[in-house]
């Protein structure tokens, strides 16, 4: 029986100021077309920026995600450094890349916990965000609060690491490594979740050229990009690191990105902790006391890819013009490549893979009637029947 | 591909229209392009030599309407941006969606935020404004008469 | 007893509507659901569905667009019901009231019982607001 039906995912995906609805067209178990709205989450950021002065400015980019809270300030950071030409002293550049992997690691954390949580793992969820709470508790060791962080200015960073916080952090660093290797083992080993995850939602490399895709998304499919590589700031050509990236293209291989990507990210904190017990304490910042006019570009690699802020100044003391742009921006459009002839219970996680946010698929769905003829299902249903199929290749192992 | 490399391509091979172009920063190219030629352009920078488009920037300035669109070269670093200035009265420019589908969702917003037409848009539509201003009012114009 | 005590003697469960929010206040509220805080251990749990939650979460600024949205999922919820308000947004609007979208804090547009404020509010502050809600009646 081919029963055509709408299924609304959505309408929040809050990681970026603009949020959308996905709509699923299909036919049977068949995805047919997506479809999608935004607009619910649209909060006029960059219009408000015009109206804040630059130091005020960080705390509004600050809240474009909360996930990525150090993204968009590092990326206005390089931005607005780049129009006042100021290079940033050594122990600024090692904060601000401990404070950016140690994001990313929180960051891979949760999307480990909400893919695992999707596939029916309820364990690997509440394991994964078990482990992510030392991290955050570095956070509010650090600078107060768990979320938000507010360590960036113009020049530098606000608060100090001092040295005697170092063996903390180490500590927290070494519990997370064995934990990862624990979830790294647990998913890399489960056939369950290799056939399930394996050849679903395939992006090949051509497809993310043309949806011009970032990010995890993209080194998964073997494009190898991360801008902390190709225009080198903060710690990072300090360092020894390497970019991860696998050939699949499917939501296993951006698992195994990500998961790798812990490593390394502990890999460079580590270093960066090093640097920081040479250089003196204290030293953390240049004072920028005015901002020529100019135009100035900054970007860095969120845990979900490549967050670009562009910045026009007239030499007043706050933007002319402020253009944001978030990872989810572009990758989510990749949405209608990868699940696409799919089926509906492939349909979560190959929207997970992507690395939106959560409270997309469990939040207000299912409050309208797109007309008659039209089965509704809602988020949780979603996940339900996602859920349904893992436990079926289960059983059948 | 080294900047002065990239500038003294691209002006071989558009010429006349490519209006201005130069080195702004440590890794930053600034190309003032004609209006006209920005299709051609972005075929050439997109499927040519392989950059990557990142995002496209409106301004409203005394000058009319400005659109920047960042094109990353992710192997060396470098990011050119594409300038060009349309009129303040009825302000179009050529879809880049004929090109690639990366420049969808941005010309939406650009259309709604600022009011410019993009033509032969391949998914016209409303992204953003839908329930939360009106149509045919442009929140991010601003007001130079004053 | 009265027909209010009634109905929240027993589990609440949540339901969870997150306006133009940032997101930090939905990743904390979930992880008041994880092994660290637990809050199941008191019977609560978000549910899929208004029609079967005792409370509304809300958190986020509101804008036009979601002002609809918000009011449709309170007429669904059903009555009596507690509303909390979560995070500086939620509670005030924060730092986007002043936003071309943004259509009023919560409480201007629905009644609510507890204010949660932080910029995101810990996990101990949403429990301890749960545990005002509980004691409120």
């Amino acid at each position: 029986m081919n029963e055509k039906k709408v299924i609304p995912i959505g309408p929040y995906h809050p990681l970026q100021e603009e949020p959308e609805l996905f709509k699923l067209y299909c036919e049977g178990e068949i995805v047919k077309d997506v479809k999608w709205e935004t607009g619910y989450n649209h909060r006029g950021i960059e219009k408000l920026s015009e109206s804040k002065s630059f130091d005020q400015s960080f705390f509004l980019v600050e809240r474009i995600c909360g996930i990525c809270s150090t993204s968009h300030p590092f990326a206005f950071a390089n931005a607005m450094e780049e129009i006042a030409d100021v290079e940033v002293p050594d122990r600024a550049k090692y904060i601000r890349s401990i404070i950016g992997e140690l994001e990313r690691i929180h960051s891979h954390l949760l999307w480990v916990g909400l893919a695992g949580h999707f596939l029916g793992y309820d364990t690997v969820f509440m394991w994964a965000w078990k482990y992510r709470e030392p991290v955050l508790d570095l956070f509010e060791m650090i600078s107060g609060n768990r979320n938000s962080y507010a360590m960036f200015k113009i020049g530098g960073v606000r608060r100090d690491i001092e040295n005697a916080k170092i063996a903390k952090i180490r500590g927290v660093l070494d519990l997370v490594k064995k934990k990862t290797d624990l979830l790294t083992g647990a998913i890399m080993d489960d056939p369950v979740i290799h056939a399930r995850t394996k050849g679903v939602g395939i992006l090949s490399k051509q497809d993310i050229m043309d949806y011009c895709a970032v990010g995890p998304t993209a080194r998964a499919s073997g494009v190898d990009i991360d801008v902390r590589r190709d225009d080198p700031h903060a710690a990072y050509p300090l360092v020894d690191w390497k970019v991860i990236t696998a050939q699949g293209g499917d939501v296993f291989a951006k698992a195994e990105v990500r998961l790798l990507e812990m490593y390394e990210s502990i890999k460079i904190i580590d270093q960066c902790l090093k640097g920081l017990e040479k250089e003196k304490e204290g030293k953390i910042e240049v004072v920028v006391k005015n901002i020529p006019a100019g135009i100035g570009t900054g970007h860095y690699e969120a845990p979900r890819g490549e967050v670009f802020h562009f910045v026009k100044t007239i030499g007043t003391n706050s933007p002319a013009r402020h253009k944001i742009r978030a990872p989810s921006y572009v990758n989510i459009a990749t949405f209608k490549k990868s699940c696409v002839g799919q089926t509906i219970s492939d349909a979560a996680i190959s929207l997970a893979a992507v690395d939106p946010c959560y409270c997309c698929t469990e939040r207000m769905a299912a409050v309208y009637d797109y007309g008659s003829g039209e089965r509704m299902m809602n988020g949780i249903e979603l996940v339900e029947k996602s859920k349904r199929r893992t436990e079926e290749i289960r059983r059948n192992y | 591909m080294e900047k002065e490399q990239f500038i003294e391509k691209i002006t071989a091979r558009f010429g006349d229209k490519i209006l201005k172009a130069e080195i702004i920063k440590r890794n930053r190219i600034l190309v003032d392009v004609d209006t006209n030629a920005i299709l051609d352009i972005a075929n050439y920078l997109h499927n040519d030599i392989h950059f990557r488009f990142i995002i496209a920037s409106a301004l409203h300035t005394k000058e009319g309407f400005e659109i920047l669109y960042h094109f990353s070269d992710d192997k060396s670093g470098n990011i050119a941006n594409i300038h060009v200035v349309l009129p303040h009265e009825n302000p179009e420019i050529e879809s880049l969606t004929q090109c690639f589908v990366a420049a969808d969702w941005i010309e939406r917003e650009m259309h709604e935020l600022f009011g410019i037409t993009f033509l032969n848009h391949t998914n016209p539509g409303k992204l953003l404004s839908e329930g939360n201003w009106a149509e045919g009012v442009y929140p991010y114009r601003k007001d130079f008469t004053k | 007893m009265g027909f209010k005590d009634f109905c929240f003697k027993k589990s609440l469960w949540l339901f969870h509507f997150g306006g133009a929010s940032c997101n930090n206040c939905d990743i904390e509220i979930l992880d008041c659901l994880t092994s660290r805080y637990d809050v199941e251990r008191f019977g609560m749990k978000l549910v899929g569905s208004p029609r079967h939650a005792d409370v509304l979460l809300v958190n986020g600024s509101i804008n036009k667009r979601d002002k609809k949205r918000l009011l449709e999922v309170y007429n669904q919820l059903a009555k009596p019901v507690l509303v909390v308000a979560i995070g500086a947004c939620g509670c005030t609007g924060g730092i986007f009231a002043e936003g071309i979208t943004f259509a009023g804090p919560v409480d201007k547009i629905i009644p609510v019982d507890v204010y949660i404020p932080g910029c995101p509010p810990k996990p101990e502050a949403i429990l301890a607001g749960i545990v005002k809600l509980l004691n409120k009646k």
